[in-house]
């Protein structure tokens, strides 16, 4: 059964997408990245060191022609910040993908929904592959994916604080009501957290903090990446009903 | 000449975007140049003439994920 995601012609190869930020070292990210099995790894663009030009690359370790690089917007507070980081990241790159955020607050580090959705409208017209990571707004997704983003990437929790999932039904409206992909971005903390959002019909997870801050990043990356899949199976598969008393598995006839 | 390069001022004899790139060591292939706020394309950068206080930005892509 072929179950390739597939979002404007591109295919990726697995469901969990991850981020390169807060590893110890290029090595230790390397390490997980490899053991996760993803094939899209989110970088963010910054400023070359002038003055230490012999610092190491992070090309260097996480290969562009084996890996999809989908470069961020992270740290951008304003529109005017995320399309000019967009348009530097489309010229370092190979690609038109853009993680669109475009941050409201340093505390909560929600995204400020309504500068996300003008940044998204802008970008798509110049012809970019826009994810925008969002809240778990079933209308603001709505308003993404008439703005043009190839995808939604809801919020599971605030970045970084390994909460999980906290709005299960949000996501599953937002699941149903969408017609383009749906992707889990921020708040997964172990891999239950990416099982529960693969079980709910979510096309893929973006995970970063949950692994980089793991003790042993390369295994918490296997178990994630075996987390996944099992979500996406369990999908597929249609969960049996719940009920509240018991059911016998056993037969009752031909017992003494 | 004087350039504010990545918010420094430095002095600098290149006379394009791709000289100064190799003056400092920098692998086109790798980064995005953006002069007074204009983003250059990479065939642009042969022949892009730098003038003085031009502000140029030299960025690439380092470690991050989901974080602001």
């Amino acid at each position: 059964m072929d179950d390739t995601l597939s979002i404007r012609g591109i295919e990726f190869r697995s469901r969990l997408w991850i981020g390169t930020g807060k590893y110890k070292d290029f090595a230790e990210t390397s390490r997980a990245v490899e053991a996760s099995g993803a094939d899209v790894v989110t970088v963010a663009v910054r400023r070359v060191n002038i003055t230490d030009r012999k610092s190491e690359n992070l090309l260097d370790y996480i290969d562009p022609k084996k890996y999809k690089i989908l470069p961020n917007t992270a740290g951008c507070y304003s529109v005017e910040d995320a399309l000019r980081y967009s348009r530097l990241a489309r010229e370092a790159g190979i690609s038109d993908m853009i993680k669109l955020e475009v941050i409201g607050d340093e505390r909560t580090l929600f995204p400020d929904t309504i500068g996300l959705l003008r940044a998204t409208e802008i970008l798509a017209k110049e012809g970019f592959i826009v994810f925008p990571y969002t809240n778990d707004d079933p209308i603001m997704a709505r308003r993404l994916e008439d703005a043009g983003a190839a995808a939604v990437m809801p919020l599971g929790a605030p970045i970084g604080s390994g909460l999980g999932i906290r709005n299960p039904y949000n996501i599953r409206i937002i699941l149903e009501a969408s017609k383009v992909p749906v992707l889990v971005d921020a708040g997964v903390g172990t891999a239950s957290d990416a099982t529960i959002a693969m079980e709910l019909g979510c096309d893929a997870v973006l995970i970063n903090t949950a692994i980089a801050a793991a003790k042993d990043p390369a295994v918490m990356a296997t178990a994630m990446k075996h987390a996944v899949i099992a979500g996406r199976l369990a999908y597929k598969a249609g969960r049996m009903g719940k009920r509240l008393y018991a059911a016998a598995s056993s037969p009752i006839e031909g017992m003494l | 000449m004087r350039l504010i390069l990545n918010g420094e001022g430095i002095e600098t004899a290149s006379e394009t975007v791709q000289q100064l790139l190799q003056d400092m060591g920098i692998e086109p292939e790798r980064v995005a140049v953006e002069v007074n706020l204009k983003v250059l394309k990479r065939a642009e950068f042969q022949d892009y003439q730098l003038h003085e206080d031009d502000a140029v930005e030299i960025v690439y892509f380092v470690g991050g994920g989901t974080r602001g």
